[in-house]
C-alpha cells in the first residue's frame, strides 16, 4: 500500500495550482503497523501558517514524516511540489538529535541546514556561511555560534534547530512540537520567532503542537487530525473557532 | 625481528631508529600502520557518534573467523576475508539501522560464534605452511611480525585503500556530519543516508581487514574508537573532533609502531598501550579544561 502512496507522492506535483506547496487527498497514516490517520484532507499554500492539532498519537509526527518523505502514506494522495521539492524543506524533530556528548558547534548545526543549497559540491560557500550567520543573529544565538550545543539550555537548543531548519527552507518550515519542555517564557520567545519568520520572510510554516489556544493566535489555517475515524477539519482559524463554538 | 637495541645501550635510540628506518620493509611497515591508522581514527568518529564502537569488535571476531577460513581452504587471507567482513558489516548495520537486532546481544553472538568457529577450523585442519596452530592464531589474534614482512601488492592495497577511504571523508564531510548528528534531517535534506550508511559498512569493514595486520583482531576495536574517545574529550566541535582523532591515531600508532620495533615488543599490544596513555592523558587535560567552564 504504501509503494503505491509514495509513487503518487513522488509523480502528482504537475496538476497542483501555482501555489500549492503540499496537499492531502484521503490520505491516511499508520504508525508501528496501526492506522493513526484516516481519511485526511488539506491543503498548503505558499505563505501559510498551518499549524496541525489533535490528540497525542493521532498521527500528527506522522504526518510530518510524511510530507518529508521519511514515511510513505498508508492510502490517499500526498502530494508535495516539484518546485517545494527543489526548494527544499526544513524540518525540526520532536526529539532533540545527536546523543548528549556529541561534538557538534552551534554553527556546524546550523550550517548542516545549507546543504540542500549547495548540490552536489562538497564545501559550503560564502553564501551559506553568511545565510548561517545572519538568521542566527535574527535568532539571538550568534554569540553562541562557538558553543557546543551539549551545554546548551532547551530553549537556546529549539532556536538552533529553528535556524537550521529555516537555513533548508526554501519552500516551508515544518515544526514537530517545537516548544515541548521549553518553560513558559522559552515557549513564548519560539511562537513569536515562528510567526516572524513566516510574516516578514513569508515562509510557508507547517507546525504540530497540542497547544490548540496559541494555534488559534498565530496560525491562518487548522488542520484537526481526529484519529482513525476520520474526524478531521481543515480550514481557515476563523472558520476553525466558528465551528468549534457552534459546537460548544 | 632479531634487531634489537644491545643491553649495553652503547648506540643511542635515535641511532638505532634511523639504523631501522634505512630498511625498505621498516618503511613499508611504518607508511601501512600509519596510513591504517588514520583511517581507523576517520572511521572511529563516526561510529562512536552512532553507538556502534561493538560493531567493530564483532567484525574484527567475524574477520579473524574468515582468515581462519582461507587458511583451512590454502586461499589468500586477504581474498577470502575482505569480501565476508565487507558483507557482515553491511548486514550489522542495515540489521542495527532496521531495529532488527538489539545491538549488544547479537553482536556477542556473532563475535564468539565466529572466533569459535575460526579456531575450531585451524584445529581441525592444521595449516601445513606453518605447521604451528598456536603461532597462527597468536598473531591473527594480536597482531604479527607479518607486518614487517608486507608485500610490495600488500603495500600498495593498503595505499590505494587508505587514498579512497580518506578522500571520502575530505569530500563528504559535511554530508557525513549530517547523516550522523541527525539521519532524519539529512534525509529530508535530500542526503540518500542509506546509501552514506552503505559506504560507512564497506569502509568499516576494509578498514579492520587492514588493520588485523597490525594490531590483529582483539585489538582493532581499540585502534578504531581511541582516538576518537580521546578527541571528544579535548574538544566539542565535530571538525575538531575529526582533525585530532587522525592526529592522534598517527601519532600513537607511529610511536607504538617505533617502541615495538626499538624494544622488541608485540607490535599491537604496543601500538594499542600508547593510545591508551594518549587517552588518559587526554581525559585527565578534558576533565580539568571543563571543569573549569
Amino acid at each position: 500500500m504504501s509503494f503505491f502512496g509514495r509513487l503518487k507522492n513522488s509523480n502528482g506535483g504537475a496538476q497542483l495550482a501555482e501555489n500549492v506547496i503540499i496537499s492531502a487527498r484521503g490520505v491516511s497514516l499508520s504508525y508501528e503497523g496501526k492506522t493513526v490517520a484516516s481519511d485526511l484532507n488539506f491543503e498548503v499554500c505558499d505563505g501559510d501558517y498551518l499549524c496541525v492539532v489533535g490528540e497525542n498519537g493521532s498521527g500528527k509526527s506522522t504526518l510530518l514524516k510524511a510530507i518529508i518523505g521519511l514515511k510513505g502514506v498508508n492510502s490517499g494522495e500526498l502530494f508535495v511540489s516539484d518546485k517545494a521539492r527543489r526548494a527544499g524543506l526544513g524540518y525540526l524533530p520532536q526529539t532533540t538529535p545527536g546523543e548528549s556528548d556529541f561534538p557538534a558547534s552551534v554553527r556546524e548545526i546550523v550550517l548542516s541546514g545549507c546543504l540542500n543549497r549547495i548540490g552536489n559540491k562538497p564545501f559550503f560557500g560564502k553564501a551559506e556561511r553568511a545565510a548561517a550567520d545572519d538568521i542566527m543573529a535574527r535568532l539571538d544565538i550568534l554569540q553562541l555560534a562557538d558553543k557546543p550545543f551539549s551545554q546548551l539550555s532547551g530553549g537556546q537548543c529549539q532556536r538552533v534547530l529553528l535556524a537550521r531548519a529555516y537555513c533548508a527552507a526554501g519552500a516551508a518550515i515544518l515544526l514537530d512540537e517545537p516548544v515541548s519542555g521549553l518553560d513558559p517564557e522559552a515557549t513564548q520567545e519560539m511562537y513569536r520567532l515562528i510567526s516572524e519568520l513566516n510574516r516578514e520572510d513569508g515562509k510557508t510554516v507547517v507546525m504540530v503542537s497540542h497547544d490548540t489556544d496559541t494555534a488559534l493566535k498565530y496560525a491562518s489555517k487548522i488542520l484537526y487530525v481526529g484519529g482513525t475515524a476520520g474526524d478531521n477539519f481543515f480550514g481557515t482559524t476563523e472558520e476553525y473557532i466558528s465551528v468549534k463554538n457552534s459546537l460548544d | 625481528m632479531s634487531l634489537t637495541l644491545n643491553s649495553a645501550g652503547e648506540i643511542s635510540v635515535f641511532e638505532a631508529l634511523k639504523k631501522y628506518l634505512e630498511y625498505d620493509f621498516v618503511r613499508n611497515a611504518l607508511l601501512v600502520g600509519l596510513l591504517i591508522s588514520l583511517c581507523a581514527g576517520l572511521l572511529g568518529v563516526m561510529l562512536v557518534l552512532k553507538r556502534y564502537s561493538m560493531i567493530g569488535d564483532g567484525l574484527s571476531h567475524v574477520a579473524f573467523g574468515a582468515m581462519a577460513v582461507a587458511a583451512v581452504a590454502g586461499l589468500a587471507p586477504m581474498t577470502v576475508a575482505l569480501p565476508i567482513t565487507v558483507l557482515a558489516a553491511i548486514l550489522l548495520l542495515w540489521a542495527n539501522e532496521k531495529g532488527i537486532i538489539k545491538g549488544d546481544a547479537a553482536i556477542a553472538i556473532l563475535s564468539a560464534g565466529a572466533m569459535a568457529i575460526g579456531y575450531l577450523l585451524l584445529n581441525i585442519f592444521p595449516s601445513s605452511d606453518t605447521g604451528s596452530i598456536s603461532g597462527d592464531v597468536c598473531s591473527a589474534l594480536f597482531g604479527s611480525t607479518s607486518m614487517m614482512t608486507l608485500s610490495e601488492s600488500d603495500v600498495w592495497l593498503c595505499v590505494v585503500l587508505s587514498a579512497v577511504v580518506i578522500l571520502f571523508f575530505l569530500l563528504c564531510y559535511n554530508r557525513i556530519f549530517a547523516v550522523t548528528f541527525d539521519s532524519d534531517f539529512a534525509r529530508a535534506s535530500g542526503i540518500r543516508t542509506s546509501a552514506y550508511n552503505l559506504i560507512i559498512s564497506i569502509i568499516s569493514g576494509v578498514v579492520i581487514v587492514l588493520a588485523m595486520k597490525l594490531v590483529g583482531a582483539l585489538l582493532i576495536s581499540a585502534l578504531i574508537i581511541f582516538p576518537a574517545l580521546t578527541s571528544m574529550r579535548l574538544f566539542r566541535n565535530f571538525r575538531a573532533v575529526v582533525i585530532s582523532s587522525a592526529v592522534v591515531a598517527v601519532i600513537g600508532s607511529g610511536v607504538g609502531l617505533l617502541l615495538s620495533l626499538i624494544y622488541s615488543f608485540p607490535t599491537g599490544a604496543t601500538v594499542v598501550a600508547v593510545h591508551l596513555i594518549i587517552f588518559m592523558v587526554c581525559a585527565a587535560i578534558g576533565a580539568a579544561t571543563y571543569k573549569k567552564e
